[in-house]
């Protein structure tokens, strides 16, 4: 029960109380450039998700059985930390190639709906970012697991909500030099103060 | 090619926050204050001009089809490169920055100069591009987080502008304020460019 609660509270925290692209500002490119209409945002988000959960899981065990593992200190290795960024970009990027490879060959009706997405995700720096914070926050690997999806989870929810605002704005009589990014960012602007009320759910 | 123009491309013509519209995250994220936006421009300054150098000279030795894998990993490298440095050299900086550090490795600009300039152009021209990009991206993160730190706390690098009198608007300091002033200095910098034309 206990680890149920404190599972759940990452989850909370991670999707709402900390968005990722709201409130700390992981994920702002694919945020801004694929989030002018829902399908496509929904594709993106649904990628993401389990891109995150899968590259979470992974590079935690890289961490802990390959960059600082016992059996290196006993080969006289000492700890291989210093690497830890190139080994993280090179698993993720790894990740998504095979991510996409599978899914092409045993659901193709997924692929072609996530297809043109899976690429654009190794520069997605939400996943790299939330396979840093698992680690500097110490979390296990179940915990790690559902940080990965707790934010994943809060980017979809941010990008699909972004581009239902986008697609009517749209049909909106905005100022010419407004037009464009200016008009999205200040959109994000608002989404954040309204994700802002979430800051009152944990304690 | 003459190598004034390629500088001037980055820093004004191609400025790559307000006219590239690339690298979002970290410039939202660490322009709270005036000073962090010059460390984080710095480092990837630093970044572009090595990963430029490196890829320019090794652009006849990547295949064509793992050339994105070979560039992140180059980009990688010079990343831990600036990480240790600054971990050792500028400490209280490493600490405000965070996790924005490695996570120079996934900005936009970086792989974007690679493939659309460093792979087709010499040493000379491409570290040059590296540091008109560089100085470009330096040049919008100060100013940005000039105006930030000066609404949310009344100072400019630590220097207090505002009189005693100074509400300060904290909001600027939080997520909102910085993806909203963004979107105004984008339309502004619209409305001055139509203007212009």
């Amino acid at each position: 029960m206990e680890t149920f609660k404190s599972l759940l509270l990452i989850v909370l925290s991670s999707a709402l109380v900390n968005n990722f692209v709201l409130s700390r500002y992981l994920g702002c490119c694919p945020f801004l450039g694929v989030s002018k209409k829902v399908d496509t945002a929904l594709g993106m988000g649904l990628a993401v998700i389990f891109v995150m959960a899968m590259a979470s899981v992974i590079t935690w065990l890289v961490q802990y059985y390959l960059l600082e593992a016992d059996w290196l200190a006993a080969l006289g290795i000492g700890d291989l930390r210093f690497l830890q960024t190139i080994a993280f970009i090179l698993v993720i990027a790894a990740l998504v190639q095979f991510v996409e490879m599978v899914i092409q060959k045993s659901a193709p009706a997924l692929y072609s709906a996530l297809g043109v997405y899976l690429p654009l995700i190794t520069t997605n720096c939400a996943v790299l970012g939330v396979a840093i914070i698992n680690i500097n926050e110490g979390y296990n690997l179940l915990e790690t697991l559902f940080n990965g999806i707790g934010g994943a989870v809060g980017f979809a929810l941010a990008i699909v909500l972004f581009a239902g605002i986008r697609e009517r704005q749209e049909y909106a009589d905005i100022a010419k030099s407004f037009r464009g990014f200016p008009i999205a960012l200040i959109t994000a602007g608002l989404m954040a103060i309204a994700f802002l009320g979430f800051q009152g759910l944990i304690r | 090619m003459k190598l004034a123009p390629i500088l001037k491309n980055g820093i004004l013509t191609e400025n790559p926050t307000f006219r590239l519209v690339l690298g979002m995250c970290p410039t939202l994220a660490v322009t709270t204050v005036a000073i962090n936006g010059i460390g984080m421009g710095l480092a990837t300054t630093f970044v572009l001009m090595g990963s430029n150098i490196a890829i320019s000279l090794l652009k006849s030795f990547i295949p064509e089809k793992v050339r994105i894998p070979a560039y992140v990993v180059i980009i990688a490298t010079f990343v831990t490169m600036v990480q240790l440095l600054m971990e050792a050299f500028l400490h209280d900086l490493y600490n405000a920055l965070g996790i924005f550090i490695p996570l120079i490795v996934v900005n936009c600009i970086i792989l974007a100069r690679a493939e659309a300039f460093a792979n087709k152009h010499s040493v000379i021209e491409s570290l040059t591009d590296g540091l008109g990009m560089g100085l470009g991206f330096t040049l919008s993160l100060t100013t940005l987080g000039s105006i930030r730190e000066l609404l949310s706390n009344g100072t400019i690098f630590g220097l207090k502008i505002m009189g005693a009198g100074f509400e300060p608007a904290l909001i600027m300091a939080m997520a909102p304020g910085g993806f909203m002033l963004l979107g105004l200095l984008l339309a502004l910098i619209n409305k001055l460019g139509e203007k212009k034309a």
